[in-house]
């Protein structure tokens, strides 16, 4: 080969290098992101059957049942409520009446099987996607409260 | 009234920032003498200045005034002293604080050790620095003042967050802003090289040995940090792609780019525009770091939107200094040349595979960093990116790096002959597949992944092996001794296998623990035991009692093997007194081949508990591997031509009391 052409056939390896670098991380990167749903959005089935997601809000007073290593609680961002089963030992800033996130998968029962339970938190004890799904999940309380005290208007009349 | 003269200082600091950013560099432009020999005196006065105020918030922790806001949020009476101190950049201020001291340090430093830079080069140095330094000011005083009073003072205060009350996070945030900053350093001489328009290989001989400094530094503190999680998060992990994490490892991985392109352009003058895009990048990624874990912005994008002011701030210096330097290199690089011409195959083509590799790892972290917060603050939902992303980029990104980094230090510069490595290789790559099939089977269980991480470890072994054969082996006609020969090869030459063997050991270390780690999450009463590897592991019950700040329930573990004690562990489940959160604190017996690690959980009966029990092959090999990158830093940079430079400048400097100094300065500059 001559070595103008030699050098033509390095640079097209580099580039097909360079391409391949970045295929694969696109590729990898689009398999692993892990969406975050909340409760509402599973019980009007947004999230997806299998596929690892996140789940926030707040775990459920009195919801907690422990067997051992294996424990289960519910989770809810004031208006819907997932049940959650985990095996394993729970963060130290887990508690009832607290934000949680979970990251696991949902099955056909609409249960939810985490793999990680996370209590990262602000001063607030609440983890910024719990937050989220709580002051979502009030934004939808206070919008049912108004129909209802529209009705209730228009039947007194 | 002490808060108050801390005040001051900063206040007189950030006039004198704007005096260092004016004067030397207007010197420069205009070969005014006196104006460039301001930089020197600037640059110390603000040293002592910045410390001036941090002793003053040091006098106010220690003293535990909760007069003060910040000490009044970060400490508590009883907080013992060595945390007091470790309180000072414990929270936001004090560590932006922590900050500004290790630049203003950095800019001593570079007043210090310059007296071989030709006068003009050093006033734009330091000016570029002051900049940096009037910015990080101008934070503080508007956003982020560490002496703020409260009013009225508080009767104790909240306490220092347990996690970090820890004797590796006294050292790992100084040691991490040593690194941080130091790139300020390189990044100075780039801009100051761009400014001045004279990019040759003495400035590269200039920038190398602070970038190599900064590197160590850094690495230190990243290693301190993955040793901190790993002992007190309580759950085994020592890396965990977290965006913090992230913070710290992006300007790791462009700084090791940046040294290794260093090298080609002080021994070749080549890369010469690579190089210092390489330098605007490192740094810039240090004050994104800065940016991510200061802002606010990771815990929640709405928190950060809430209370703006700190966020916006960075955001504009970053868009200044990032944007600013950038356009400075668009419009300077062109007039700076390619530099010299290599072939295909030579030790330049090999260290600019390193350089792209390792830019490449930095931007996809930066992709799988910034990305979610990208979506989040545009409201279209949330993401995360898990650990998975990185394992499965950074693998097939470094294990090319890693190949490389056996046959680079062998090719020669300019034009290396394939088959001439070939021959010098083969026995390397030979024993390297050998050693890793057999160590895996040795292990019992063949993977792939593991004898492919070992296969990697025993080729940057066996090559590094080569290469010193090469250099020491006998001549025939030479009659040295082998000592002789081994002591004629010159530190920098020793620094990079000793950085390059701790990558090997790195990469034992991660391969092993990843291949063979054993985790348990157990319930057990008094006298029960389990299993794991070789060991078992016997639970004796819990025992309560107190430590200065916390109250504490401690388990008491057996380690047995073969029958026989190993070991009495006591891991513990602390409260602490002011914040009241729980705290687990592992228990870990460390040792060459394995660490045993044991964390309690909750009780779940009324004398069992929850138990996690580790066995970790291996991991110390982790951070062994880190120190042993650092150690061929210092050894890099105590080489004999850096010291034999400073003799040349002293000699010089005696001279140019006679000689006017810009001559002097030209003079050793050739």
């Amino acid at each position: 080969m001559k070595p103008r052409s030699k050098r033509l056939a390095w640079i097209v390896a580099g580039v097909a290098g360079l391409a391949l670098a970045v295929a694969l991380v696109l590729n990898a990167f689009r398999s692993n992101l892990v969406f975050f749903f909340t409760p509402s959005q599973i019980a009007s089935k947004e999230a997806p059957v299998g596929r690892a997601f996140r789940v926030g809000g707040m775990v459920v007073n009195g919801s907690l049942v422990r067997h051992g290593t294996d424990v289960s609680f519910v989770v809810t961002d004031t208006v819907k409520q997932v049940p959650v089963s985990y095996t394993g030992i729970l963060p130290d800033l887990f508690k009832e009446g607290k934000g949680v996130v979970a990251e696991g998968h949902l099955d056909e029962q609409g249960h939810f099987h985490a793999t990680q339970v996370l209590a990262k938190h602000d001063e607030n004890y609440m983890p910024p996607e719990a937050a989220e799904a709580l002051k979502k999940g009030g934004e939808a309380n206070a919008r049912i409260a108004k129909t209802l005290v529209m009705e209730n208007g228009g039947k007194s009349q | 009234m002490i808060p108050e003269i801390g005040n001051l200082a900063l206040v007189l600091c950030l006039i004198l920032s704007m005096v260092q950013i004016v004067v030397p560099i207007a010197g420069a432009q205009t070969g005014n003498r006196a104006w460039m020999a301001m930089a020197r005196p600037a640059a110390r006065a603000q040293f002592a200045l910045v410390v001036l105020a941090f002793a003053c918030l040091v006098i106010s922790m220690l003293g535990s005034d909760f007069s003060v806001k910040y000490v009044a949020e970060t400490s508590s009476r009883l907080l013992p002293v060595q945390y007091k101190i470790a309180a000072v950049w414990g929270g936001h201020e004090g560590s932006i604080l922590l900050w500004l001291l290790m630049l203003t340090f950095w800019m001593t430093a570079v007043s210090v050790f310059s007296r071989h830079l030709p006068e003009a080069m050093l006033a734009r140095i330091l000016g570029v620095m002051g900049f940096i330094s009037f910015g990080f000011l101008l934070f503080i005083l508007l956003t982020s003042n560490p002496f703020e009073r409260l009013i009225p003072a508080a009767l104790d205060g909240q306490d220092l967050n347990p996690l970090l009350q820890d004797p590796g996070m006294v050292a790992h945030p100084p040691m991490l802003y040593m690194g941080y900053v130091g790139f300020s350093v390189a990044f100075a001489f780039a801009i100051a090289a761009l400014l001045g328009g004279d990019l040759d290989a003495a400035w590269a001989r200039w920038s190398r040995p602070w970038t190599t400094v900064a590197w160590t530094f850094l690495t230190v503190g990243i290693c301190l940090g993955s040793a901190w999680a790993y002992y007190t998060l309580g759950w085994g992990g020592w890396w965990f792609w977290d965006p913090v994490e992230n913070a710290s490892f992006m300007p790791w991985l462009m700084g090791t780019a940046l040294m290794h392109s260093l090298a080609v352009t002080e021994k070749r003058g080549g890369f010469k525009v690579w190089t210092v895009l390489l330098a605007i990048f490192a740094f810039s990624l240090s004050l994104l770091g800065t940016f991510l874990v200061r802002s606010g912005v990771l815990t929640s994008v709405h928190a950060f939107a809430s209370d703006p002011r700190r966020g916006v701030f960075i955001l504009i210096f970053l868009v200044v200094v990032i944007g600013g330097s950038l356009g400075l290199f668009a419009w300077r690089a062109p007039k700076v040349g390619l530099g010299g011409r290599f072939g295909m195959v030579s030790r330049e083509s090999m260290l600019l595979g390193n350089n792209v590799l390792f830019a490449a790892a930095a931007g996809s972290v930066l992709l799988g960093t910034l990305y979610p917060l990208f979506l989040d603050a545009l409201g279209l939902g949330k993401i995360s990116v898990g650990p998975p992303y990185f394992d499965t980029v950074f693998v097939p990104l470094m294990a090319p790096a890693l190949f490389l980094m056996g046959v680079g230090p062998i090719s020669r510069w300019k034009e290396a002959s394939l088959p001439d490595l070939r021959i010098r290789l083969q026995w390397a790559a030979a024993i390297s597949v050998v050693m890793a099939v057999v160590l895996t089977f040795i292990k019992g269980s063949f993977s792939f992944a593991v004898a492919f991480g070992l296969l990697l470890a025993c080729w940057i072994v066996t090559s590094a092996a080569v290469n010193l054969w090469g250099r020491i082996r006998p001549v025939p006609g030479v009659s040295t001794s082998l000592f002789s020969r081994l002591g004629g090869q010159s530190r920098s030459y020793y620094g990079m296998l000793a950085a390059h063997l701790g990558v090997a050991v790195f990469v034992v270390g991660v391969t092993m623990v990843k291949g063979y780690e054993i985790e348990k999450d157990v319930q057990m009463d008094i006298g029960d035991t389990v299993a794991i590897g070789p060991y078992t592991f016997r639970f004796n019950g819990v025992s309560e009692g107190a430590g200065p700040n916390y109250q504490y329930q401690r388990g008491n573990v057996d380690v047995l093997r073969d029958g026989a004690l190993v070991r009495n562990m006591g891991p513990e489940k602390r409260t602490y007194l002011v914040q009241r959160n729980p705290m687990t604190n592992a228990a870990i017996d460390s040792g060459f081949l394995r660490d045993l690690y044991v964390s309690l959980g909750e009780p779940v009966g009324p004398t069992s508990w929850t138990v996690r029990v580790y066995f970790k092959p291996f991991v110390d090999w982790i951070w062994f591997g880190c120190l042993m990158m650092a150690f061929g830093g210092v050894l890099a940079i105590s080489d004999k031509r850096y010291r034999i430079e400073k003799r040349k400048a002293r000699a010089a400097a005696a001279a140019s009391a006679a000689m006017p100094a810009g001559v002097a300065g030209a003079g050793v500059a050739e």
